[in-house]
């Protein structure tokens, strides 16, 4: 995203907001005190979902002209929902950017509905057998990080994000049946991925 | 209930997603069945290995004057009337919620004195920056920190392998009466825990009841009355409260 600087140009703020008339200020101003409140979490969506902090901050900015500009069809209720919902399409059309073309989001929508009867590997071994040691921020983050994205952004929306199955759904765009299944999927790669970095310690 | 659907709804019972005749079904089976009782173990275990940290980012200020910037300025005008509309708003959400408590005040207005005072308590926490007056994650300095302060000597167990961290403790008064406050935190909640000698006629059972959207767990151990505020979700704050009971 970084490529395309044209995108935090000034002049395309101007196109979408018209300063001067009263119903725009009006606008904004409800926008500015019901949005911005969020921008912690939809800065940390981004985070998650590109791994880049330039490209997380050129995105949650793309996020706040566009949730503004289509601010009248915002139909009330929690905002910070509708607000990730269009931080997610602007990091997908980024990867569509990358050339990782949404294949591989589409490619798990098939996947996820063949839940594992056994969530953990053999190799991981009874989940009771020892508990988790507990990892930094910072390698916890990590390993969050890099979980397949359909299950790394349900499982950001939810541990991270405080969202309700409901609400991921509404952001992901599928059913709560495929929230949950993605959240268990998740959680049981994250689980490997922790177990190893212990054994690494 | 099929072990193919329960091993996913474990984890919708982990987040506290279900109703209460599903979380029943779904617990019942857990019980039977070692493959899915083993999953709601992970999965809680995963989501408290999760909340010791807070893994959130926050938005560089670089950023967020960005975007401010490229906002239209608010006309002072504008301004104070959107903030009176707020304020109007305001007072008819107090309105209503202050007339909700004047029909409970007539079965228990004792009891319900103390839940809305505990209910301010959790809020001047929250707004005041006033959390703690002993500032500290370590059980060790809180505990003996309410001693001559008190005359209880309140439980402060550290649960942060459980993924609720001790944050402090400050002396707070329901009703009337002093109490020990100990506030712990998950991701972005702040749970105060009051300790009282006697604070309602509360049993030893723990009950959870919904205070102006506040989520109030109370039970009673060793002769002390505990009453926990969190806008935490239900499922995550009883989880508090066995952990906080058994340890404590």
């Amino acid at each position: 995203m970084t490529a395309h600087p044209s995108m935090l140009q000034k002049g395309r703020f101007s196109d979408a907001i018209s300063p001067g008339t009263t119903p725009d200020e009006n606008k904004a101003e409800r926008f500015r005190a019901l949005a911005l409140p969020h921008l912690d979490a939809v800065y940390t969506l981004a985070r998650y979902l590109l791994r880049d902090p330039s490209d997380a901050e050129d995105a949650a900015q793309e996020c706040y002209l566009r949730a503004l500009r289509h601010f009248d069809t915002f139909r009330g209720g929690p905002i910070k929902p509708w607000l990730l919902a269009i931080l997610r399409n602007v990091c997908r059309a980024e990867y569509a950017r990358r050339g990782r073309a949404a294949a591989p989001l589409d490619e798990a929508e098939t996947d996820s509905e063949n839940v594992p009867e056994t969530l953990w590997s053999a190799s991981d071994g009874s989940p009771e057998a020892t508990s988790l040691v507990r990892l930094d921020a910072e390698t916890a983050r990590a390993l969050i990080a890099q979980l397949p994205e359909p299950f790394r952004e349900v499982l950001v929306l939810r541990e991270i994000e405080d969202l309700s199955y409901r609400e991921i759904a509404q952001v992901v765009g599928v059913p709560v049946g495929t929230v949950m299944s993605r959240l268990a999927r998740g959680r049981g790669l994250l689980r490997q991925a922790w177990r190893a970095e212990e054994t690494q310690e | 209930m099929k072990c193919e659907d329960a091993i996913v709804l474990v984890h919708a019972l982990a987040d506290g997603e279900l109703d209460a005749g599903h979380a029943r079904e779904v617990e019942a089976h857990a019980e039977a069945c070692t493959n899915c009782a083993e999953e709601l173990a992970a999965a809680r275990e995963m989501k408290n290995a999760l909340a010791a940290n807070d893994l959130r980012y926050a938005a560089p200020g670089s950023l967020r004057a960005r975007i401010e910037g490229a906002m239209p300025k608010p006309q002072p005008v504008a301004d104070r009337r959107t903030w009176l509309k707020g304020f109007a708003l305001g007072g008819a959400v107090s309105a209503l919620a202050a007339s909700g408590i004047g029909f409970l005040v007539l079965h228990d207005a004792r009891d319900d004195r103390l839940l809305g005072d505990a209910i301010s308590a959790h809020l001047r926490s929250l707004q005041s920056e006033h959390l703690t007056d002993v500032l500290s994650s370590d059980q060790h300095t809180v505990k003996p920190w309410f001693n001559g302060r008190i005359d209880l000597a309140p439980p402060v167990p550290d649960l942060t392998a459980q993924g609720f961290t001790l944050i402090g403790g400050r002396l707070d008064f329901l009703d009337g009466q002093p109490v020990a406050a100990l506030v712990y935190r998950r991701r972005a909640h702040v749970i105060n825990v009051f300790v009282g000698q006697v604070l309602g006629a509360g049993s030893a059972a723990p009950q959870m009841q919904v205070v102006q959207g506040f989520n109030v767990l109370r039970w009673r151990k060793g002769g002390l009355s505990m009453i926990a505020v969190s806008d935490l979700n239900r499922e995550e704050l009883q989880e508090f409260e066995t952990k906080f009971a058994a340890a404590g």
